[in-house]
């Protein structure tokens, strides 16, 4: 099948945002459709085609409409021993959801957080106006920058329909460790460690680059062995991620663990802690210990009726809502989404 | 023209100016190139060299929370001591701010493996142009609500004055290998470039250098560059060691199949730094040549530098110019450098021609305007080659969402006519004898 033209997705999109009674939700593969708060009732559902728009290896940059699954990105970039550093919990999710949902992957620590993948987004604004932010080569500061501000903004400010991304060299190659240690003297120790992961028992650390630096490493802090998989994310009912300042990321595993039926995974040197619970009660309770460390945590599914996606006020209210309103004045675009109610 | 001490200065400052319907200019070390920090209609100039406190090293979490006004290399050298630096790090690191970094999103040489300014910014504390002060980002790794902080970073002053930082710094490396590459063209040393890109080379540093400038800074500092070298690269690869001697015969021997004359690595701490000095001297180096130089800054995908430094050259030659080039090739990141004597007749004409020239070059060939150096007053009206009128819009709704009232460095970055409060305006001139 011939790949859409940009500009016909847009005047599809255009409208779906000009004759939506209530509002319109883009829908990927809707793996992150609990995240934040729910979309108005009556809502349009749309959907953005898929495909690589360009693709130049040589250069390290791909381009790709918003609804292309990470893992057919994965697919074309791991045929030039490539990567872009996105790497959701489930690789079905397509690049405009996991960009709008902003959620970072587990390599954070070494590869940094997703908006600093993004370099160029266009998108439909609420008015239905098609809109390019960012510029498509590697390093840009011309103009202000709405693909990082797109980013983790829930299909509120634009229905994205596509990026143009950074890739990077794939590592050479990537191995799991366990480790009796606590992740800050393994922080210490360790060269840039991709991640360092804490669940309330054992420390994991993911090593990546050459084998005999891997090697090295791994010798050097005393990692006891070698994991044949990548440790699991914490599922069940209820599920959220937790971001706190990471000076108290300790002092906030502490209270975790003493919390009855909360699981989780805590990334040291970053702060994001990713949490399930089967009861209610201790998802709400898991919530309280972040914000009683000033951190807050956004839900990604599950709670109780009337648990806020975002659980703390959203930050910078009266700024934020103008900059909502600078981008979707009536309304329509994903109405609901971030607003806990 | 007032010198804040504190966030609450500076907020006094702004909301006395918005009292009186006054304009006003954050301005850190002045050292910006586009004109930035350069005030029109008689604004207010807020200069932020009073707030210059390193307020905190948190050295587990390697954080840094700064003022403004502390210099790029002081806080790279207030944490040398515990194996930290700051990343981004401008050829104008021992005179620019921390907080002029967070208005243009700076660069630096070795920002093309660790990413620029905002790859490094965790948190802003701002007074916005409401005169409130706000926190914009968190040392938590997201912040509930938008990435306000990501907006902020790169708006030249115009959201607002940025009054503390807070900044990730980074291990210093285990290992470090500085190289030098000498070429006999100007074409093979890009070709270099493209080829290690290709091969998944992503040195810390890329740096190119071409025949003029090389054997300018050669006479200036004495680095030990090839004094009759076409061009050459600087590249510095660091990390563990076997991925560093890996990448290191990678680099042998791409720019050997290139026709590199020679492959020099430097062999002590010395000696990797005078081959640095050369590159960071190079603006100093000039001023022997001609009392004038324009400095051009735009980007251009990796794989078009050969072709586009051809036509760049070619530019130069039809308006009969001196031109050398010193840049960040490693991400495509071209600094002509125009050198020229102001007083010759017809010569400013000729410089913006060329200038003009480039930077349609650059963007025909898929770049962008600016990659580090900022929109300012300077690429302002050059907006429209590189945005529609409805990006343009949008952009200019994002920043009356900051400053409603137009009095945030006003009639920059934009061009006419995408701002809100416009029309309110004073005609305004830039005053005699001030640097842009
Ligand atoms: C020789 C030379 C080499 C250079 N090399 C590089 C380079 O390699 N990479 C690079 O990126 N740049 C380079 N520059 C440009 C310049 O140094 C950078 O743009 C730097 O970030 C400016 O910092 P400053 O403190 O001088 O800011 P200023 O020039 O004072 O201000 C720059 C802009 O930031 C705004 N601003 C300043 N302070 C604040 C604040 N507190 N809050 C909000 N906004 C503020 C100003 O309004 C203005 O728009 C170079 C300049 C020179 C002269």
């Amino acid at each position: 099948m011939d790949l859409m033209d940009l500009h016909d997705v847009a005047a599809i999109v255009r409208g779906a945002v000009e004759d939506a009674k209530v509002g319109v939700v883009p829908i990927g593969a809707g793996t992150h459709r609990e995240v934040a708060n729910p979309v108005a009732d009556g809502c349009d559902e749309i959907r953005i085609p898929n495909g690589i728009v360009s693709y130049d290896p040589n250069d390290m940059t791909i381009t790709a409409f918003a609804g292309t699954p990470i893992a057919e990105l994965n697919r074309v970039l791991c045929g030039h021993r490539q990567e872009v550093s996105l790497d959701p919990r489930n690789d079905a999710a397509t690049l405009g959801g996991v960009l709008a949902c902003g959620l970072s992957g587990i390599r954070r620590l070494r590869l940094g957080p997703i908006r600093d993948t993004v370099l160029e987004v266009r998108l439909i604004d609420g008015r239905g106006t098609l809109v390019k932010g960012g510029g498509p080569v590697v390093k840009n500061v011309t103009g202000y920058d709405l693909p990082r501000l797109v980013v983790g903004s829930f299909g509120t400010l634009g229905v994205i329909l596509q990026a143009t991304l950074r890739c990077r060299p794939a590592p050479a190659q990537q191995q799991w460790f366990c480790s009796s240690e606590t992740p800050s003297y393994l922080r210490r120790k360790l060269f840039r460690p991709s991640a360092v992961l804490w669940d309330g028992t054992s420390t994991s650390v993911l090593l990546e680059g050459y084998s005999d630096d891997i090697a090295s490493e791994s010798k050097s802090a005393d990692l006891d062995g070698m994991l044949s998989s990548p440790p699991l994310f914490p599922n069940g009912a209820n599920r959220g991620r937790i971001s706190v300042d990471p000076r108290r990321l300790a002092a906030l595993t502490q209270r975790l663990g003493g919390l009855d039926g909360v699981r989780f995974v805590a990334e040291f040197g970053v702060g994001t802690v990713h949490i399930a619970a089967d009861e209610d009660l201790a998802f709400v309770a898991a919530r309280a210990a972040a914000v009683a460390e000033g951190g807050w945590m956004l839900r990604e599914c599950g709670g109780p009726p009337g648990f806020g996606g975002f659980g703390s006020n959203i930050a910078n209210p009266a700024l934020s809502e103008r900059v909502r309103l600078a981008f979707d004045p009536l309304g329509k675009l994903s109405p609901g989404r971030m607003v806990d109610v | 023209m007032c010198f804040p001490r504190s966030a609450s200065d500076a907020a006094a400052a702004v909301r006395a100016a918005r009292v009186h319907g006054v304009p006003y200019v954050a301005r850190g070390s002045g050292t910006g190139l586009a004109g930035g920090a350069t005030p029109l209609d008689d604004a207010l100039v807020i200069v932020t060299t009073q707030m210059n406190r390193v307020l905190e090293v948190d050295i587990d979490e390697r954080i840094a929370i700064v003022e403004p006004g502390v210099l790029n290399l002081d806080l790279s050298r207030h944490t040398r001591p515990q194996g930290l630096h700051y990343a981004p790090d401008p050829s104008s690191q021992q005179a620019c701010s921390i907080g002029g970094n967070v208005g243009t999103n700076a660069g630096g040489p070795h920002c093309l493996s660790s990413g620029v300014t905002s790859a490094h910014v965790l948190m802003v504390e701002a007074v916005l142009p409401t005169g409130d002060i706000a926190e914009l980002g968190s040392l938590a790794p997201d912040t509930p609500g938008y990435d306000l902080r990501g907006a902020f970073v790169g708006s030249e002053g115009t959201m607002g004055i940025c009054t503390k930082v807070a900044v990730r710094l980074m291990p210093n490396p285990p290992l470090v290998r500085t190289m030098l590459l000498d070429f006999m063209s100007v074409e093979a040393a890009g070709a270099t470039v493209s080829a290690m890109i290709a091969a998944g080379v992503v040195p810390a540093a890329l740096e190119m250098m071409d025949a003029e400038i090389t054997r300018a800074v050669e006479d200036f500092v004495g680095a030990g560059y090839p004094r009759d070298a076409a061009a050459v690269l600087l590249c510095e690869i660091d990390g563990l060691i076997e991925g560093v001697d890996y990448q290191v015969s990678e680099v042998r021997r791409i720019a050997q199949s290139h026709g590199a004359r020679s492959v020099r690595i430097a062999q002590t701490e010395a000696e990797r730094q005078l081959l640095w000095k050369g590159r960071k001297s190079a603006f100093g180096a000039i001023a022997r040549i001609a009392p004038d130089y324009y400095l051009h800054d735009a980007v251009v995908p990796r794989t078009k530098l050969v072709q586009v430094l051809e036509s760049v050259y070619a530019i130069a030659r039809a308006e009969q110019l001196t031109m050398m080039n010193v840049f960040h090739a490693g991400d495509g990141n071209l600094h002509p450098l125009i050198v020229f004597d102001s007083r010759e007749p017809g010569i400013w004409e000729r410089v913006h021609e060329a200038g003009s020239r480039i930077l349609h070059t650059c963007i025909d060939a898929g770049g962008v305007l600016s990659g580090e150096h900022g929109v300012g007053m300077e690429k302002r009206d050059l907006m429209p080659l590189q945005f529609s009128s409805d990006d343009l819009a949008a952009q200019g709704r994002l920043v009356d969402a900051f400053d409603p009232d137009g009095l945030a460095n006003p009639r920059k970055v934009l061009p006419h006519g995408w701002r809100c409060g416009e029309v309110q305006q004073r005609g305004g001139t830039i005053p005699d004898d001030t640097w842009i």
